[in-house]
């Protein structure tokens, strides 16, 4: 750990402690929204469209009112009175962006299978689901844009009304004539078409919302399995016509988001509407088959990258072309999670000239929203995959190229050709911890004894080298891109009377481990030990003011801010002691949570009997005002951005087609590690998601827009069965775009893990004239390309 | 994922169960593990009125040497299968692919009566037991009757057994070498996208997972082994008469090109074994 990071030595902070959320986590303490008793609660049931696209004629809820148990039913006709505006989509990332009016139930047209159409309210859960199936909606079938490619050809339109199906498109060309000069001056080109599939992020708990009403008090408690309680109570508060102040959010303990709890639901908006007009309570747990319609999917593009070269590998431009996939409708950033990735197609390279473009496509599916890494993965996963095919095309080994290319150690901060300045790096150092944990060399060795024995089970090696941008986010950066709000956090640090210290954060974890990680910071900070650091977080009644948790933000723009008024309340404190002691300020020392006079070691008082005093307030300097607490708002001046290189090695049967992963090795680089056990968790699940998107997962479609992997049994999330151990290295280069010298490790593995795994299968089978094969990599495909390269003169090693 | 309400009793033995079954055959459904007719009803793809749980019934659960042949309970769990000595011993293909099937959780729940009068032809236990040539033993209102496990799967979740029966007991020939199983999935918990189980005992019987609407033997690779066909010669006749299903997992082509190649490796494997 960086002294920077703490005033004083031997700390926490820097150390393996374990996660402090984890005994009530696995003991079954921790209450989930489900878990809430909520005594009267009304049971709500949705009813959905079976078609992709269709036009709703009739929805008779006659029959479903007559069934036992059963309170009331209506239909999106019946409910759009309820509504003062339609849902919120926050992130316009073009003026004239289109944004077909997104109501939690469809009155006259369903766009998608899963499109929510009449709700039934029951007094258990049982009772409702009986009466949904009970309900008689009258549809009409529409032609449903389905592929996204043909969706963009406007053969048929996602939104009957729409005049096209294309939303937006956004661009990014800074200088187009030098794109224009780089290509036609290249000794080699390289144009790459990549498909990122739609995927399901399946968290641990589906969603759950919960509305408790007190009727007298006109107040709503919303209970939600979210990642924004502060986002969705301001946004609830707009959408359903209620004073943001008469509305509490909570989020109670929440098994896993993966950004797909980072959004405003009509499951929200009708447990709160249904809990207005029925004066009780209502509550709906998603189940897991519905979760696979009804909570967005994440990835969803087509991407065209183009590479110019000099003869010795050297890259001067890259040019990209995006069909973005929004689904239906526009969801609260479903728009921006391209352009999250939009600066980073170049990833770690130096590379002069840039262009890229990005359109995005209505289709009949289930919206498209954020997704772990968000933009970040599509962009890594086309460069990476790229350079490997120019190695190739070059016959340059692909860390050769790579080292090529690197922006050098000694050019951060670096002004990027798109405009953001990479706050600081060192990728060549982790490229080479990587290389040498895998011990590369022998690893090519055995690579190219099998192919000479004609072995059937080849061997193939996979780099990738990322870096991303987060820390979200710099609010005057977010303005430039049309996002509309900000991008700070707050926090407030308080000191008891009893020396126990409570933090309030703005953040709201989801089984992260963050409640850990700001104690060990505070504990530090004030000398206390960790577990004396209670946490307040994602309850809008006890902390009314944030931004949540997303986009790895929330030990460097959260933790930051906990730090921030942590130092505040040290200086507070700091005068207090100095009254006390009868001493300069300047002369006193703080260490492990006591100030001593410099040059007088004896002459000594601890924050604790400080915080005593300021509550008693029985002597306080002149003008200092009682209680010993601080609050601080951080709003970062620049993104950060985290980076390091993964190897994956996989073998490939060729005569089944089957790919495992035989080895993993990891070397990140997150700035200052404040617990590096949770980094290696976060690494540990980050793998295993992007395996999931490498080799097994996918939301599939059928022609007429029916998803056809809305169980486990067809969608496949990896399990530790399938993943080998992983070899987890660390570089520590800090940023320094907080104080605390933190960059973020959420979403890194998730980012860096789906193209090492591709790119080594597919070097498995280069020589053999493979140059892609389409995400995930079931054997099948796999074992279709083997015999296509077969087949096709030309494999070019 | 709630099933359809429906009315819950629970057999004290076999005779119980026999009677409840014979008051409504065709809306009754027999409960063992629950592994497979539970997420049916969860789905409701399954809306039985009447669920006889035969869990309890005892005498029901075990492995015995039975001379000449092992007799399992149809109550037997597929761990209590997995770690049985005698199956070790006298059927270790059976005890390997009880311990290939679903995952833990699953495999201490699930019944081999179970699995086998699901009639699904992606299921590993059965093909198991028609490599070892078993024999089912049911009981019905006029009796007990025995009949071939080649005889047993009819169609897809369809077995010779009629409403008012219950499967009791199965029979496999030992055969304590000279085996092997080829499960091929894309997970280690997922249903086989093909599966192979070989037994080679002076003939070889070779039944395939997930290859049809039923569990089948590779009739065609038998009679190319029993004329003397080399393993891989065998195996390239490994899908012949087939119709294997396509899916999300793997096409009917992909399925013919698996078998050929699991099928190989199995009878390699089985040779290679055999003492």
């Amino acid at each position: 750990m960086s002294a920077a990071v703490m005033e004083g030595a031997a700390g926490v902070v820097g150390t393996r402690m374990r996660r402090r959320e984890d005994a009530a986590l696995l003991s079954g303490e921790a209450r989930f929204v489900h878990d809430l008793v909520v005594p009267g609660a009304l049971h709500m049931a949705v009813v959905r469209s079976p078609y992709a696209h269709a036009r709703i004629t009739s929805v008779d809820v006659s029959a479903a009112l007559g069934m036992p148990g059963v309170v009331a039913a209506f239909s999106g006709a019946d409910l759009a009175g309820e509504w003062a505006s339609a849902m919120p989509c926050v992130w316009p990332v073009t003026a004239d962006m289109q944004s077909p009016p997104h109501f939690p139930l469809a009155v006259a047209e369903a766009c998608y299978a899963g499109d929510a159409v009449a709700v039934v309210v029951a007094g258990t859960l049982a009772e409702a689901q009986d009466a949904a199936g009970a309900v008689a909606v009258g549809y009409e079938e529409l032609p449903a844009a389905v592929d996204l490619e043909d969706a963009a050809s406007d053969r048929f339109l996602a939104h009957g009304d729409a005049p096209t199906n294309r939303a937006y498109t956004w661009e990014l060309v800074p200088d187009p004539e030098a794109v224009r000069r780089a290509f036609e001056d290249a000794a080699v080109t390289l144009r790459a078409r990549y498909v990122q599939q739609r995927l399901i992020p399946s968290a641990m708990e589906p969603r759950g919302v919960c509305v408790v009403p007190h009727p007298f008090g006109g107040e709503y408690v919303v209970y939600s399995a979210t990642q924004i309680p502060h986002i969705l109570r301001t946004l609830l508060g707009m959408t359903a016509g209620i004073p943001e102040g008469r509305i509490r959010v909570v989020a109670p303990a929440v098994g896993g988001g993966f950004g797909s709890k980072l959004d405003v639901y009509a499951e929200e908006l009708l447990c709160l509407a249904l809990a207005r007009r029925l004066r009780r309570p209502v509550r709906w747990s998603e189940e897991r088959s519905e979760a696979a319609q009804a909570t967005i999917h994440g990835r969803g593009q087509v991407q065209e990258i183009e590479l110019a070269a000099d003869a010795d590998g050297r890259v001067r431009a890259v040019r990209v072309h995006l069909l973005a996939d929004m689904g239906a409708y526009m969801q609260l950033v479903t728009p921006g999670v391209p352009i999250l990735g939009a600066f980073l197609y170049h990833g770690v390279y130096d590379v002069a000239a840039y262009a890229f473009t990005c359109t995005g496509i209505f289709t009949n599916k289930t919206p498209t929203d954020a997704y772990r890494g968000a933009g970040r993965p599509e962009a890594t996963y086309a460069i990476e995959r790229a350079m490997d095919a120019l190695a190739r095309k070059l016959r340059v080994d692909p860390a050769e190229l790579r080292r090529r290319n690197f922006i050098g150690a000694d050019r951060f901060p670096y002004t990027s050709v798109a405009g953001l300045v990479f706050d600081s790096g060192n990728y060549e150092a982790a490229l080479g911890a990587a290389l040498e944990l895998v011990d590369y060399d022998a690893l090519r060795e055995e690579q190219s004894k099998r192919r000479t024995e004609g072995a059937t089970k080849l061997l193939g090696v996979g780099l990738s080298c990322y870096v991303e941008m987060c820390g979200l986010a710099p609010s005057r950066v977010l303005a430039s891109l049309n996002y509309m709000a900000g991008g700070w956090e707050t926090a407030t640090v308080r000191m008891l009377p009893t020396g126990k210290v409570q933090v309030v954060t703005g953040a709201s974890p989801q089984g992260q481990g963050h409640v850990t990680s700001w104690s060990m910071i505070v504990a530090d900070k004030l000398g206390v030990s960790p577990e004396d650091v209670d946490v307040l977080h994602s309850d809008t009644g006890v902390s009314p003011v944030g931004l949540d948790t997303y986009g790895s933000r929330s030990l460097s723009v959260g933790g930051t801010a906990i730090a921030l008024a942590a130092d505040r309340l040290v200086e507070k404190a700091r005068l207090l002691a100095a009254h006390r002691l009868e001493v300069a300020p300047e002369d006193l020392e703080l260490s492990g949570g006591e100030f001593s006079v410099r040059g007088s070691p004896s002459s000594t008082v601890g924050l604790g009997a400080l915080a005593f005093e300021a509550f008693s307030a029985h002597d306080l300097p002149e003008g200092m005002e009682p209680n010993l607490e601080a609050s601080a708002t951080f709003d970062p001046t620049n993104f950060t951005f985290p980076f390091g290189t993964h190897v994956a090695v996989v073998e490939v049967d060729t005569q089944t087609g089957r790919v495992d992963l035989v080895r993993y090795v990891a070397v990140d680089d997150c700035g200052n590690q404040i617990n590096p056990l949770i980094v290696d968790g976060q690494v540990h699940g980050g793998i295993a998601q992007g395996v999931g998107q490498a080799l097994y997962e996918g939301a599939v479609y059928d022609e007429r827009g029916n998803l056809m992997t809305a169980t486990f049994a067809d969608y496949l999330v990896p399990a530790a069965t399938e993943l080998p151990g992983f070899t987890l290295g660390r570089t520590v280069t800090p940023s320094p775009s907080n104080p605390l010298g933190v960059k973020g490790i959420g979403e890194a593995g998730t980012i860096a893990s789906t193209p090492a795994v591709v790119n080594a299968v597919v070097d498995a089978l280069a020589h053999l004239g493979v140059e892609d094969i389409e995400m995930p990599l079931t054997p099948e495909r796999v074992w279709r390309s083997i015999a296509a390269a077969a087949h096709e003169p030309g494999g070019d090693r | 994922m709630i099933p359809a309400s429906f009315e819950y009793r629970r057999a004290g033995s076999v005779q119980e169960a026999l009677g409840w079954l014979a008051e409504d055959p065709d809306s009754t459904k027999l409960l063992a593990g629950g592994h497979s007719l539970l997420p049916l009803m969860k789905l409701r793809l399954a809306s039985p009125s009447v669920l006889v749980d035969v869990g309890r019934v005892p005498g029901l659960s075990y492995v015995r040497d039975g001379g000449d042949h092992v007799a399992i309970g149809a109550l037997t769990r597929h761990r209590d299968l997995e770690t049985s000595q005698v199956a070790r011993a006298q059927v270790p293909l059976l005890a390997h692919v009880a311990g290939q099937v679903g995952d833990p959780q699953v495999r201490h729940r699930g019944t081999i009566g179970g699995s086998l009068a699901h009639g699904d032809p992606a299921s590993d236990l059965p093909a198991a037991v028609l490599a070892l040539d078993g024999t089912m033993v049911i009981d019905g209102p006029h009796g007990t009757r025995e009949v071939a496990s080649s005889d047993f799967f009819k169609g897809f979740l369809e077995t010779a057994l009629e409403p008012e029966e219950m499967l009791t007991e199965i029979r496999v020939r030992k055969a304590p070498s000279g085996w092997a199983f080829q499960k091929f999935n894309r997970r280690a918990q997922d249903w086989a996208i093909v599966g192979v189980a070989a037994v080679v005992d002076g003939d070889a019987r070779v039944a395939l997972v997930n290859m049809g609407s039923t569990t089948v033997r590779a009739r065609g690779v038998e009679a190319a082994l029993a004329s003397g066909a080399s393993a891989s010669e065998a195996a390239a006749r490994a899908a012949e008469g087939l119709d294997p299903p396509s899916d999300l997992q793997g096409s009917a082509d992909y399925r013919r090109h698996l078998a050929t190649v699991l099928v190989r490796r199995a009878l390699e494997e089985a040779t290679a074994t055999r003492g």
